[in-house]
């Protein structure tokens, strides 16, 4: 077996373990869905695997985990998008608890 | 320090700042940052699409869970979640310089990307012929429908974007046009569309399945 074949079967090796992990963390999130617990604290978890799916699609897949500087270059774009996208929640729950047909 | 030192050291200070002003950002080529850049941007563009769900969710009294079953989003799932194991393994043969390989594995993505096409188009007309519209809805308040479609329509947007793009991309790589590079970077943006799918399926179909 050459360099590039042992390189290729472990490439391959680590990618179709991450596709597993994957596939059981979107398995989790079908899982939650059937769950007896308010829909606050499903969309908390759901939210915390979807999370961790996203993480590691691109580390691995996008290969994000190769390259450091670019890595902070997304990560501190698309967490400060994030949360510059959360201002009107306040004003969300303002329609549902201050409206009288709320009650 | 003679004339001709000076200007050699002249020349060897303009190369170097013309190395610093034309070195790749973050030792990426530049047009995998330019893909990267447009991930970015779309990713606010799902982001904003999603917050705006959950906001008007969070403020609707009576939302609607009209999902019976989970079969179809997770057969959608799995098919997406393979097609970008198999572009990771197009990518792979693509560096390694097997074209063939490479080529037969984008075709793979792209049938793929087709069949979940297929049956995200199957699941709305099963909700259309239930009386669900862009601007109504049989089962409550008309901007569930309105936001179902839109989030959805908008991925399968990319969905169908991504599928010519690999048919594309693809079929210039085996006519030597493109090169393994091009491929990747195609790569990335058929992997940003199965990672917003992951935030897709459990916001607008799981939180929503009745019980």
């Amino acid at each position: 077996m050459t360099t590039a074949d042992t390189h290729k079967s472990s490439g391959i090796a680590k990618d179709v373990g991450v596709y597993i992990c994957l596939l059981v963390l979107a398995g989790i999130q079908f899982v939650i869905a059937y769950q007896d617990i308010s829909a606050k604290q499903m969309f908390e978890r759901m939210l915390i695997v979807a999370i961790i799916e996203a993480g590691l699609a691109l580390l691995f897949f996008m290969h994000l985990a190769d390259n450091r500087g670019l890595r902070w270059f997304v990560i501190i774009f698309t967490v400060a998008v994030l949360f510059g996208l959360q201002y009107g929640w306040t004003d969300s729950y303002r329609l549902i608890n201050g409206v009288p047909w709320a009650h | 320090m003679s004339q001709a030192d000076l200007s050699i050291q002249g020349q060897v200070s303009r190369t170097q700042a013309t190395d610093l002003m034309t070195a790749p950002a973050f030792s990426v080529p530049a047009k995998k940052m330019a893909m990267w850049l447009f991930i970015i941007a779309d990713t606010a563009t799902f982001a904003g699409c999603l917050v705006a769900y959950g906001f008007i969710r969070n403020a609707s009294p009576s939302w609607p869970r009209p999902f019976h079953s989970i079969t179809n989003v997770a057969i959608m799932t799995l098919v997406l979640l393979t097609s970008s194991l198999t572009m990771l393994f197009a990518v792979q043969h693509a560096q390694l310089g097997d074209k063939a390989k490479a080529f037969r594995w984008v075709m793979i993505t792209a049938v793929f990307g087709i069949l979940f096409a297929v049956l995200h188009i199957r699941e709305w007309m099963g909700m259309i012929s239930e009386g669900a519209t862009l601007f109504h809805n049989p089962w409550g308040t008309p901007l569930f429908s309105s936001l179902f479609f839109s989030i959805t329509g908008l991925h399968l947007l990319h969905v169908t974007g991504g599928v010519i793009a690999l048919i594309a991309v693809g079929t210039r790589y085996q006519g030597g046009r493109y090169n393994a590079d091009d491929l990747e970077i195609t790569g990335l943006y058929w992997h940003f569309v199965d990672l917003v799918w992951m935030f897709v399926v459990p916001l607008v179909y799981l939180l929503n399945l009745s019980h």
